[in-house]
C-alpha cells in the first residue's frame, strides 16, 4: 500500500518536474512571464488522449502532444512579440483561458465538461506500461531525457543568448540577435515539453476534463520555479520534490477532504512568502525576482 | 560612412530632432555635442533603429537604415554602447564578450549538438581586447559584480569585439574617474589611428576637443555648427547654446 503511494508521488514529481523545467526555459532563462504554460499542458494532454482513443499508437500520440503544443507556442509568439512584463503575463494568461474555453465548448471533439474517460495506458514496442511501477520507469526515462535536452540547451551559447534577452533585450538586439526568433524558440521548446508532460498526465490518470487545466494549476508550477530559483535546474528539482511532498503531509493529520485543497494553496502561499522574504533568489537561483 | 539628411523626429510639439543634416567620415572620430535635451541621444536612437524617424534619410555604407530593426542595423556593421550600462548582469564578462562575436549562437541545433564551440582563437581575441581596457583579470566575474567604471570599459571592449564598421558611443566617459577618462581618450585615439570610424556623444568638452577630428553641435534638435574642434570651440552660437545669452 505504502509502496503504491510512493510510486504515485514519484510519478507526480516527474510530471511536475517536466512542467516546471520546461517553464524555466521561457520564464527563468528567457525572462518571459509566461502564464500560458497550462494551456500547452492541456493541448498535450488532449492531443495525446484523443489520438490514442482514435486508435493511434502511444509513441505517435505522445510525440504529437509535444509537437502540437510547440506549434501553439510558435503561434502564441506572434501576437505577444512586442509585449513585456505585466502585459505579456496578461496576454499569455488570456491564452490559457482561450484554450480552456475551446476545451469546454468544443464538445464534439473534447467531450466538453464531461471530459475524456478510458484513456489507454501507454505501450511501446509490445511492452505495456499499465502498472504504476512500469509507468514510473517510463516517467523517469522521459524526465531524464527532458532534463538532458534542457540542460544542453541552456548551457550552450544558445542558452546564453536566451539569458541575454532576459537581462536586457535591447542590448541583445544591439549585438545583432534576432530576439523575436529567440523568444519564439524559447516558447516553442517550453511548450513542447509542457505538451509531453500533459501526455504523461493523461495516460497516467486515464481521465481528463477541463478542470485539470485551469489557471489555478499554474500556481504550483510557478511556486516550484520561484522556490527553486529562476534559471536553476537543480533548484527546480529540489522545489518540485518539496512542493509535491509537503502538501501530502496534510493527508496524515486527519483533515477533511474539503479542507485539504485550500490548505494546500495556503501552504504554497506561505512557502512563497517565506522565500520572498528570506531568500528572494530562491533556493539555488542566480537571478533575483523583479 | 554615415550620411544623415533632413532627419526629423517630433514628439507631439517637441521637436527632438529637427531637419538635421551632417555626415560621419570613415576613419575619423566625429563627436556629437550639445546641451542637455538638445536631441543627441534621440539622434543616436534614430540611427540605431530604437526610434523611427518621421522623415529624412539615414544612409550607412550605402544602406538606408530607416525602418530597419535594431538587429539588422547592428549586423550591417554598427556597434553601439548606450548612455546607461547595458551589460548582461547575470552573465560573466567573458560570456558578455562571447555574445558579441557572431550570431552562430542563435542556431538551436548547432548549439545543442555542440558544433558551436568556443575556439582558442575566440578566447585569445577576448583576452587581447580585455587587456586593451585592463579588464582581463575580471573576465570570469559576473557583470553585476564589477564597478560602474569597469562596466563602461567592458562595454567598450564588447563593442570593439563585435564585427563592425562604425562604433557609436553614447557618453562613454560619463560617470568614470578622471584617470579612466584619460585612458579612454588614449584608447579611442589609438582605435582611430588603426582605422576605426567612431561617432561619439560626449558632454566633457575637453575630452571631445582632445580626441575628435570633427564636431557636430546640436541645439533644440537642430545642427547649429559643425567642423573641426578648433573652429567649433570659438563659434559664437555654440558658446551661446552652452553658456546662455
Amino acid at each position: 500500500m505504502i509502496e503504491a503511494y510512493l510510486i504515485h508521488l514519484l510519478i507526480l514529481i516527474g510530471i511536475y518536474f517536466i512542467l516546471a523545467i520546461s517553464l524555466q526555459v521561457s520564464l527563468g532563462f528567457t525572462g518571459l512571464l509566461n502564464l500560458g504554460h497550462v494551456a500547452f499542458y492541456a493541448i498535450g494532454a488532449y492531443t495525446s488522449a484523443l489520438l490514442i482513443l482514435n486508435g493511434f499508437p502511444f509513441w505517435f500520440s505522445f510525440l504529437m502532444a509535444g509537437v502540437l503544443a510547440m506549434i501553439a507556442g510558435l503561434i502564441l509568439a506572434l501576437p505577444i512579440r512586442k509585449l513585456k512584463g505585466d502585459y505579456l503575463a496578461l496576454a499569455t494568461m488570456g491564452f490559457t483561458y482561450v484554450v480552456y474555453a475551446i476545451i469546454i465548448n468544443w464538445s464534439e471533439l473534447t467531450n466538453g465538461p464531461l471530459g475524456l474517460p478510458n484513456i489507454n495506458k501507454p505501450s511501446l514496442f509490445g511492452f505495456s506500461f499499465a502498472s504504476n511501477l512500469s509507468f514510473l520507469i517510463l516517467v523517469v526515462i522521459i524526465t531524464a531525457i527532458t532534463s538532458f535536452i534542457v540542460y544542453k540547451i541552456v548551457k550552450s551559447p544558445f542558452g546564453k543568448v536566451l539569458e541575454s534577452i532576459r537581462d536586457d533585450e535591447l542590448a541583445s538586439q544591439s549585438l545583432g540577435k534576432n530576439t523575436f526568433k529567440m523568444k519564439s524558440f524559447a516558447l516553442a521548446i517550453s511548450a513542447f515539453f509542457a505538451g509531453i508532460a500533459g501526455s504523461l498526465y493523461a495516460h497516467y490518470v486515464t481521465y481528463i476534463d477541463p478542470t485539470s487545466f485551469t489557471i489555478v494549476q499554474l500556481i504550483p508550477v510557478l511556486a516550484i520555479i520561484i522556490i527553486g530559483g529562476l534559471a536553476s535546474l537543480k533548484g527546480t528539482l529540489a522545489a518540485t520534490v518539496i512542493l509535491v511532498l509537503i502538501p501530502e503531509l496534510l493527508r496524515f493529520i486527519g483533515l477533511s477532504s474539503s479542507i485539504v485543497g485550500p490548505a494546500r494553496q495556503i501552504i504554497y502561499a506561505l512557502i512563497l512568502l517565506l522565500i520572498m522574504l528570506y531568500k528572494p533568489k530562491g533556493l539555488y537561483g542566480k537571478v533575483e525576482l523583479d | 560612412m554615415l550620411k544623415i539628411s533632413n532627419l526629423k523626429k517630433f514628439f507631439g510639439g517637441v521637436k527632438a530632432v529637427n531637419n538635421c543634416t551632417f555626415h560621419v567620415e570613415k576613419g575619423k572620430i566625429t563627436a556629437l555635442i550639445g546641451p542637455n535635451g538638445s536631441g543627441k541621444t534621440t539622434l543616436f536612437n534614430l540611427v540605431f533603429g530604437v526610434l523611427k524617424a518621421d522623415s529624412g534619410k539615414i544612409i550607412f555604407d550605402k544602406n538606408e537604415l530607416r525602418n530597419l530593426p535594431i538587429q539588422k542595423i547592428s549586423n550591417l556593421g554598427i556597434s553601439r554602447i548606450f548612455q546607461q550600462s547595458r551589460l548582461f548582469d547575470n552573465l560573466t564578462i567573458k560570456e558578455n564578450m562571447l555574445l558579441a562575436f557572431d550570431n552562430e549562437d542563435t542556431k538551436l541545433f548547432k548549439n545543442v549538438f555542440g558544433f558551436n564551440k568556443t575556439t582558442k582563437e575566440k578566447e585569445n581575441k577576448i583576452e587581447e581586447i580585455l587587456k586593451l581596457v585592463k579588464m582581463e583579470e575580471h573576465k570570469n566575474k559576473l557583470a553585476k559584480n564589477i564597478s560602474y567604471g569597469q562596466k563602461r570599459l567592458v562595454e567598450i571592449a564588447r563593442s570593439i569585439i563585435k564585427p563592425h564598421k562604425m562604433l557609436m558611443l553614447d557618453e562613454p566617459v560619463a560617470g568614470v574617474t578622471p584617470s579612466l577618462r584619460k585612458e579612454l581618450a588614449k584608447l579611442l585615439s589609438k582605435l582611430r589611428d588603426e582605422g576605426e570610424t567612431i561617432f561619439v556623444i560626449e558632454h566633457d568638452m575637453n575630452f571631445v576637443l582632445n580626441i575628435a577630428d570633427s564636431v557636430v553641435v546640436l541645439d533644440e534638435g537642430k545642427v547649429i555648427a559643425s567642423g573641426k574642434p578648433d573652429i567649433i570651440k570659438n563659434n559664437k552660437r555654440v558658446l551661446e547654446a552652452y553658456l546662455g545669452d
